[in-house]
């Protein structure tokens, strides 16, 4: 593996009294793909924000391919993506509208064969010349794959990816990602409910609970070091008894 | 990089983004919203309707005020001119706030500050659409007021251009302090996009003279570019003489709240980086 192409350090958000990010720690390195897990509420997406540049940290260093993301986050914005199901693209634009904004946006030269050709790759050429709003949840998230994926990003953060998408659908999304990621050696950092999905991808875990993170490792290490069976009942150990488990398998 | 297939990465090659200002990125914005105008039919006409509505209504008080007022009387076509012109700064002002709405009203900000593009570009093409805007909604009012009423605002002749640069400008100013609210409290707030502009239009003097108004509003008045921008209309229909004193102080009265209304939209940017809003906003 490359060096750590995501370096966070210390990073805290407060919003008032609310600790949201509790200094938390952590590094994903080149061609990595990692995954952030925690109940509703527990941080992964305020964290991704802050990688992103979308929030500033309240505390704490953040750097994104040897860049502070505070200060200089335009340096390497061309160079990684996101996609969300919470945030949209707009609805009333065609699926080539969208994308051939978004392309130029991120500069791409040829901006009509880029399109076309991620159409193609994710199976939405059919209705490239429909309005966004008109189709269903599975194809608009296809598209807002295409759009993180137009810049070829070296560095794809994706918060659940699969959500609302029914289970074919969804196993062919991680397909490609896995697939796209092997081709080009990019790194995803994801936040997920999905433990399956987490356990099928990523190779280092990172379970947040209430701002901080709680424990690390692959997931086999993390089922082992918990004495269970699945990823999931690691979760469900960890957000139902309050930590305590974990302090106990840590010794903490 | 080397991926772990094995392959060498990359195909698309992304212009690296630090450059200061990219007029490719404000293009892009550009076309984000004319693909809006141009696949609904409603939008273009919502564009040209109400300085249409405005302007004939005024042209048919301007016909009764010819027989009725001496005032109107000595410049038939006045108040026309002067609701042409006002629509102007309205359409100016809305021309900014309703595409920065677009972005509001489909959670799309986010995608677009994820992306390369600085806050600063998106206030540029915001700009921009305003002037094609308000260009397609008032200038079919204009050619309309010749065809019913025999009155061509273009008879100003090249103040005409002056009045409404200044205007146009005046209302991107009002348009980014109303889009920096919007962008700060949310869509609670977007009712200021219809409504802010008419704060300024009782001491803008539209229709009548800034003497008119009581001496501590007059001083208001003098501090706003569109009260120079009617004062100079009045001046140049009545004694046939362009101010241009009035123009300079309209435009340097201009240059400061533009960079006072981009400073404050930079502001609200930043507070909304700082206490998240950029991921919540939404419908």
């Amino acid at each position: 593996m490359d060096a750590a192409v995501i370096r966070v350090e210390g990073l805290t958000k407060r919003y008032g009294d609310v600790v949201a990010v509790d200094a938390i720690d952590f590094e994903v390195k080149g061609g990595a793909t990692a995954a952030l897990l925690g109940a509703n509420g527990a941080g992964k997406t305020t964290t991704l924000a802050m990688i992103l540049g979308l929030l500033l940290p309240t505390a704490g260093a953040l750097s994104v391919l040897g860049q502070d993301m505070v200060r200089h986050r335009y340096r390497v914005l061309s160079r990684m993506n996101f996609s969300s199901p919470y945030i949209d693209l707009p609805r009333r634009l065609t699926v080539a509208e969208n994308l051939t904004v978004y392309a130029r946006l991120y500069g791409i030269g040829r901006t009509r064969p880029r399109v076309r050709q991620l159409c193609e790759e994710l199976a939405i050429t059919d209705f490239m010349d429909r309005a966004l709003g008109t189709l269903s949840a599975g194809q608009r998230s296809r598209v807002a794959l295409a759009k993180a994926l137009l810049n070829e990003p070296e560095i794809l953060l994706l918060d659940e990816p699969t959500a609302s998408l029914d289970p074919d659908v969804a196993d062919w999304v991680r397909q490609y990602l896995l697939g796209y990621q092997a081709r080009t050696g990019a790194t995803i950092l994801l936040a997920s409910h999905n433990m399956a999905e987490v356990e099928r991808m990523c190779t280092d875990v990172m379970i947040m609970r209430r701002g901080a993170i709680v424990d690390r490792g692959t997931p086999a290490e993390l089922v082992q070091r918990h004495g269970r069976e699945t990823l999931e009942e690691v979760f469900l150990d960890i957000v139902r008894h309050d930590g305590e488990g974990v302090r106990a398998v840590l010794g903490r | 990089m080397t991926g772990p297939g094995g392959e060498r990465r990359r195909t698309p090659s992304p212009a690296p983004a630090r450059e200061f200002i990219s007029f490719r990125r404000i293009g892009a914005m550009v076309l984000r919203y004319v693909y809006l105008l141009r696949g609904s039919w409603p939008r273009i006409l919502e564009l040209a309707y109400w300085p249409t509505v405005q302007m004939i209504l005024w042209g048919f008080i301007s016909q009764f005020f010819l027989t009725h007022s001496s005032w109107v009387a000595q410049a038939a076509g006045v108040l026309i001119a002067a609701v042409l012109l006002w629509d102007v700064l309205f359409r100016g002002q809305l021309g900014v706030s309703i595409p920065f709405l677009e972005e509001m009203w489909s959670r799309n900000l986010a995608n677009l500050f994820i992306s390369p593009l600085r806050p600063y570009e998106l206030i540029v093409a915001l700009l921009g659409m305003s002037f094609i805007r308000t260009f397609v909604g008032v200038v079919p009012a204009a050619f309309l007021a010749i065809a019913l009423y025999h009155y061509s605002v273009f008879d100003l002749g090249l103040p005409l251009l002056s009045f409404f640069i200044n205007l146009l400008v005046m209302g991107w100013a009002i348009g980014l302090v109303v889009s920096a609210l919007i962008l700060r409290y949310g869509l609670g707030a977007e009712s200021l996009a219809w409504i802010a502009i008419f704060a300024v239009a009782p001491v803008s003097a539209i229709y009548y003279p800034v003497a008119v108004l009581p001496e501590w509003l007059q001083a208001v008045a003098w501090a706003l570019p569109s009260a120079y921008v009617f004062e100079g209309m009045r001046a140049v229909m009545f004694e046939g003489v362009f101010r241009t004193d009035y123009l300079l102080k309209a435009v340097l009265l201009n240059i400061f709240y533009l960079g006072l209304g981009s400073a404050i939209f930079l502001y609200a940017f930043r507070v909304a980086r700082r206490e998240g809003l950029l991921l919540k906003m939404g419908e």
